[in-house]
């Protein structure tokens, strides 16, 4: 990854951090702590590693990305609206009535989105679902699918995990967002899924560990899961929950609960000054 | 009966499923390590490629036929309907009928004629189940000849379908040069102005058997043979509340949420003055025991039907 790649990487992820803030304070509501975890991964992998064209967006032989964490539609609509699946602007109709952009992911309603999701363990398997068929069709596509680390608390997500083993699911890439959080508190306090990369190899993935928040980390993970035959990938990614705006930084309060007005003016000032620093540099 | 041919239907599912693949490449079918009881094990040995067995796990089952009827295949996943439309609703409202997914469920095993298993495996709930779930056509048929039928029915409807079959054999009485099959369409049996028995699954049988035993009695039934519950055949029903004025629902499950509920709310609904009697389980769980003496008890017979209409 040069320099520069790595530069717009990260002035677009900033852009989407942006984005997950203007959704969030307009619907009064929504998850802007989990998006912004997935922030750089959301980027990362519209704008550098799926194969898709916002111009054909249910393209057969498109790669497939299933949001399994769903409450972190505002990062997904950010970064798909960045991309060019839909108006910028209609980031700020989020959750409201008439809105194609609907309080967790709607594959009939919103270009981009693969796949229906927001209750949590059953998108992951809808990606099995969706690997599993490519393979069986002779289509080459790419699925990937994001879950939460308190979500993988779920029983299907490990019903999920035996049958991309099983199904020898190479074409399937697994990322789980390790922020720590979740809404009753740390995970480990909550109900501990730790040890989560231990419990993948043992479900036999091939499971990476990362920053997720570093692009040349992902960059190599994401080059090793497509290298890797015979078994799905696992990144295990960890991530900082609400990363980039300092007064939702590792708190578990702002993992379901929208910015008020003097909260968006101080959350979209900060992002300013790192979107100034970022294209001066 | 005894000379009439008896298939169960979830036997006819299977064998249906073997048709429609050799009809259809895109036909995939997905089981819960019940291959065999289910009788998807036919399509499974002719075409071992693709079936896909996902173990004991039928939430994840639900959501992976999803993932696959986005991708454009038709599958067909199966299990018992206590596992299918009860353990994976909610994957099946959200997976499968919210997004408006192209899946074919097969419930098989509906009702108490499981038998022997007892009331942990009698599922007696589905048709309230898939019927609360907007989108969803909600199906079981009467014999093999209608299974089959409506097998095929399923794949060339776009969008989510629940299908109920039924473990014990059941008498033949439909043509299958003849026959032809609808969803959301009723079919009238017999002709007849003083009571109508709406029925569907292995009731239709025993419907058109009290229908007999009541003509001997001077009392003609109308027997209709309602294999859809969902979209049901408001016509058809209002036409016999109006003609008979007295209707018997009679459904191998519980009397609260199937089809005679389905059946009274567009009565009431009409203003059409008419009667109705909902025969079925009487909100309660089955037991163990063999079909037939247990579906007497819970008065799932000819000879219930018919003291019902005679008392009616």
């Amino acid at each position: 990854m040069t320099a520069s790649e790595k530069k717009q990487l990260q002035i677009a992820a900033c852009k989407v951090r942006m984005g997950i803030i203007e959704g969030t304070h307009a619907a009064k509501a929504g998850h802007p702590g989990g998006s912004l975890s997935a922030a750089d991964m959301f980027t990362y992998l519209y704008f550098k590693e799926l194969n898709i064209d916002p111009a054909d967006p249910k393209n057969p032989n498109r790669d497939r990305f299933v949001l399994s964490k769903g409450h972190t539609a505002p990062g997904l609509y950010a970064t798909l609206a960045l991309r060019g699946f839909f108006p910028w602007e209609d980031l700020k109709t989020l959750r409201q009535i008439g809105s194609h952009l609907q309080g967790h992911p709607n594959m009939v309603l919103t270009p981009g989105v693969d796949m229906s999701t927001g209750s949590l363990g059953q998108g992951v398997s809808a990606a099995c679902g969706m690997a599993l068929a490519a393979k069986h069709m002779g289509n080459d596509c790419r699925v990937y699918t994001l879950l939460g680390d308190g979500e993988i608390e779920e029983g299907q997500v490990w019903e999920a995990m035996m049958f991309a083993h099983h199904y020898k699911l190479d074409n399937l890439t697994v990322i789980i967002d390790n922020n720590g959080l979740q809404i009753d508190g740390p995970i480990d306090k909550v109900m501990s899924p730790y040890p989560i990369t231990d419990k993948l190899a043992a479900f036999g993935l091939h499971v990476i560990e990362i920053d997720g928040h570093d692009f040349e980390q992902m960059e190599k993970a994401m080059a090793e899961a497509r290298a890797t035959k015979g078994v799905p990938t696992g990144i295990v990614m960890h991530t900082i929950k609400g990363k980039d705006v300092s007064y939702m930084t590792n708190s578990v309060e702002w993992h379901g609960k929208a910015p008020n007005d003097a909260e968006y003016e101080q959350a979209m000032g900060e992002l300013n000054a790192l979107l100034a620093k970022l294209e001066a540099e | 009966m005894a000379d009439v041919k008896k298939i169960a239907t979830r036997e006819s599912y299977g064998n249906a499923l073997k048709m429609l693949g050799e009809a259809h490449d895109d036909v995939i079918v997905f089981d819960a390590d019940l291959a065999g009881a289910t009788k998807t094990g036919i399509f499974k040995k002719a075409f071992p490629g693709r079936h896909y067995d996902c173990g004991i796990a039928e939430g994840n089952m639900m959501a992976v036929a999803a993932g696959a009827a986005a991708m454009g295949l038709v599958p067909f996943a199966s299990s018992f309907a206590m596992f299918a439309a009860g353990r994976a609703f909610e994957q099946v409202r959200n997976s499968i009928g919210y997004p408006h997914l192209n899946v074919k469920i097969g419930g098989t095993h509906g009702g108490i004629s499981v038998g022997e298993d007892g009331a942990s495996h009698q599922c007696c709930e589905d048709y309230a189940l898939m019927r609360s779930i907007p989108g969803m056509v909600v199906m079981s048929p009467a014999d093999d000849v209608e299974a089959k039928a409506m097998v095929f029915a399923a794949y060339e409807h776009q969008g989510p379908v629940y299908m109920r079959f039924g473990r014990s054999a059941v008498p033949v009485f439909h043509d299958p040069e003849t026959f032809h099959f609808e969803i959301g369409k009723g079919e009238v049996i017999t002709e007849g102005n003083d009571v109508a028995i709406i029925a569907n699954g292995l009731l239709v049988a025993e419907a058109i058997e009290a229908a007999k035993a009541l003509e001997e009695k001077g009392v003609h039934a109308r027997v209709i043979n309602m294999a859809t519950v969902k979209p049901l055949d408001n016509e058809l029903v209002l036409q016999a509340a109006k003609e008979c004025g007295k209707i018997i629902t009679a459904e191998e499950h519980n009397i609260i949420g199937g089809l005679g509920e389905a059946v009274c709310a567009v009565i009431a609904e009409s203003g059409i003055p008419c009667k109705v009697k909902r025969v079925g389980v009487n909100d309660e769980f089955g037991h163990s025991g063999p079909a037939v003496p247990l579906l007497k008890q819970f008065g799932l017979s000819a000879e219930h039907l018919t003291e019902v209409a005679l008392q009616f």
